[in-house]
């Protein structure tokens, strides 16, 4: 498979009074009120879209915009209502409240199969009875694509995910990642403006799942006017593939951002939590970037023009697992118990330049691989660090001390119970390592 | 497999033919053997003879078997038809409503067939519908006789079936009708053969209802049994059995070599 981006131009080419190719309208939004042409941009809109089961809220009040050409994806636990959201636009559930909106057209009342959406579910939903290449030609010949044109388009969307070879099976000849690979090509030969993927990968093994990933990324690539929809749980997926990433819990959307932005300057607690599983610690402001948690002061990195949280003030502050590291013990400025950190005016700097320590008693070691992940009682906190691979891990029950860097930490106001802040608390710390995930 | 011991795997072998073979296959064996006996007056049948066969493989035995097969395949086309449309219809029912259609439709197999048989002799005696007499009012009490189980396995295959198939090509742009052609129907098809194969058995064998109903000209196998067997022809009827039920099979048969054909998963 060493497709380049010769299949999207090919494509057109190969059926002859297609009045819209693949490429038509590209970068260009369709002219608002007028029903997308099929393969041109058209971005979604959830417009305060609430939906409810009963009495239960699954959605609430849901204010999105998915942009042309971009791929958004939902990221939440199940029952965080990314789902619902998907099959609204989908047309398999209807708003209690608010507008779905698909390329400027508003779509609430419609029946999914005027939509003009491409849908790929987590267990394919391949027609068992079809073969592969009647699955792929099924939305062609319901939307009566003239015969002509049917042959040349299943052609393309197979060479387009590389199940050229098997247009003559069945799709339980098939393995599960084939059988994923044709059910995108199903949904991708009606030419849709928005493709939507529910839990896509899931069902795939790890190895399967990050080489289909980087398969999404590259049909991506080759077809920049298709917007998507991603509901995903998996974090990893959702930082790799989005452009944004919207954040749901509890049926509300919690925060919406790049996944740089969601990575390094969450807005929420769960945000933080959940993208990169942060630590999440309920310190006490002090003043001048100062903050007291227990014993200990911390140090976070000011920025100019941006007010930290008045002194006394309670906040959050966010600690990713991968940006503590582990002190020799003969490293550690103070490993008294209960006068740990530095003192209350004077931050300091420890015997070898750290600042930051952070004493604590091990709880458990995993060992992933590559990293030691060491659960650390601290502060009346369990802290989880990834440290590299050691050759000597702590013992259970050893104390140690951990250091993280002033600018690895982001604050959040408020204790661990925060909502939705208004703005960012710290803007994106600048070319602080941009490796992400 | 539960039982995991040889001796308990015998052991239930051992009891399944115990019990299996003289409740289930020992009967038909009987009627088998009487079919070809001139005489049973000891343990077994004596004088092995085909003069029974004979005797039934004249005309008005054969038009009965005819007359049975036809009503059969129209009953189990017509019950698949309106039982199937109904389930279909009825699969987006909640609550109430879908209760007192599973009960309309249930209704007929709970009232004793005799009842069946005579509320419709009743109903249909009079013009304008004037239907006693006729061969089709033996059909419509197998229709309305065999409705309900083609009604309730379509109802449970439609229960079954994920809806993701549908939805996935709803969204591809078909439209309910297509996605019901395309989609469901071929996905329902083994279940849809197992309940015509289910109505074709039970019409090929009703006799009470049949019994009420049936004019000179349409008279079913199993009536011609009774008759053989009340006149005291005892190996006649029995001969006249064997026809009905390897006649029965043979069209069972012939539909789950259909069905295998058809299942997809």
């Amino acid at each position: 498979m060493t497709r380049t981006g010769s299949a999207t131009s090919d494509d057109p080419a190969a059926t002859p009074g297609t009045p819209t190719g693949p490429d038509a309208g590209k970068g260009s939004a369709p002219a608002p009120g007028s029903a997308p042409a099929p393969g041109s941009a058209s971005g979604i809109r959830f417009d305060h879209v609430t939906v409810s089961y009963g009495a239960t809220t699954v959605l609430d009040a849901l204010d999105l915009t998915v942009e042309p050409g971009e791929v958004m994806a939902l990221l939440g636990p199940s029952g965080s209502g990314k789902t619902t959201a998907l099959r609204a636009v989908a047309g398999f559930v209807t708003p209690a409240a608010g507008r779905v909106l698909i390329g400027g057209r508003d779509v609430t009342g419609l029946p999914p199969y005027k939509r003009g959406i491409g849908m790929v579910v987590q267990q394919y939903a391949l027609f068992p009875h079809l073969r592969v290449e009647q699955n792929v030609a099924f939305g062609l010949r319901a939307n009566r694509t003239p015969r002509a044109e049917v042959g040349p388009r299943v052609a393309a969307a197979l060479e387009m995910t590389g199940m050229a070879d098997y247009a003559r099976r069945y799709p339980r000849e098939l393995s599960g990642g084939q059988q994923q690979r044709v059910a995108i090509a199903r949904a991708l030969a009606i030419r849709p403006g928005v493709l939507l993927l529910d839990e896509p990968l899931s069902a795939l093994d790890a190895q399967l799942r990050s080489g289909m990933l980087a398969e999404l990324a590259r049909l991506h690539r080759e077809l920049p006017d298709v917007s998507i929809l991603y509901v995903t749980h998996d974090q990893i997926e959702a930082l790799t593939l989005a452009d944004r990433i919207a954040v749901l819990d509890q049926a509300r959307l919690q925060d919406c951002g790049t996944p740089h932005e969601l990575y390094r300057t969450p807005r929420t607690a769960f945000t933080a939590g959940f993208v990169g599983s942060a630590n999440l610690l309920r310190v006490r402001a002090e003043g001048h970037g100062v903050f007291r948690l227990g014993t200990a002061a911390l140090r976070v990195a000011e920025h100019p023009g941006v007010p930290g949280p008045a002194p006394g003030a309670e906040a959050t502050m966010c600690l990713r697992p991968h940006v503590l590291r582990q002190l020799a013990s003969e490293d550690a400025p103070d490993a008294t118990p209960g006068t740990g950190g530095y003192p209350d005016t004077d931050p300091g700097i420890g015997p070898a330049g750290e600042v930051n320590v952070l004493h604590g008693t091990v709880t458990g070691v995993q060992w992933r691989g590559h990293t030691h992940r060491l659960l650390v009682e601290a502060y009346g906190h369990e802290l989880r660090a990834d440290v590299g691979d050691l050759r000597q891990p702590p013992a259970v029950g050893a104390r140690i001390a951990l250091a993280f860097d002033p600018q690895d930490a982001v604050l959040l106001p408020g204790g661990l119970t925060a909502g939705a802040a208004d703005g960012r608390t710290a803007p994106a710390a600048g070319g602080a390592g941009d490796g992400v995930g | 497999m539960l039982v995991h011991s040889r001796a308990g795997r015998i052991a239930a072998w051992v009891v399944f033919f115990v019990l299996f073979l003289p409740l289930f296959a020992l009967p038909f064996l009987v009627i088998v053997m009487a079919s070809f006996a001139t005489n049973w007056s000891g343990a077994f049948p004596s004088h092995p003879t085909f003069a029974h066969y004979r005797a039934v493989g004249g005309g008005d035995s054969l038009h009965a078997l005819t007359t049975s097969l036809l009503t059969a395949l129209c009953a189990s086309v017509l019950a698949l038809l309106v039982g199937g449309w109904a389930a279909l219809a009825a699969e987006k029912l909640r609550g109430g409503t879908r209760k007192v259609i599973d009960a309309l439709f249930v209704l007929p197999v709970a009232v004793p067939s005799v009842v069946v048989g005579l509320s419709l002799l009743v109903a249909f005696s009079q013009p304008p519908f004037l239907l006693n007499g006729t061969a089709k009012i033996v059909i419509l009490a197998h229709t309305v006789l065999v409705t309900a189980f083609a009604y309730q396995s379509v109802g449970a295959a439609l229960a079954r079936l994920d809806p993701a198939y549908e939805q996935s090509a709803a969204s591809l742009g078909a439209r309910p009708a297509y996605v019901l052609w395309r989609v469901r129907l071929p996905l329902l098809l083994p279940s849809l053969t197992a309940a015509a194969g289910l109505c074709f058995a039970l019409s090929m064998g009703e006799l009470s209802a049949t019994m009420m109903l049936y004019p000179p000209d349409w008279m079913p196998l199993p009536v011609q049994i009774y008759g053989a067997t009340n006149r005291g022809s005892l190996f006649e009827g029995a001969a006249l059995a064997v026809v009905l039920m390897v006649s029965t099979l043979l069209v069972l048969l012939v539909m789950g070599r259909v069905r295998t054909r058809a299942t997809y998963r």
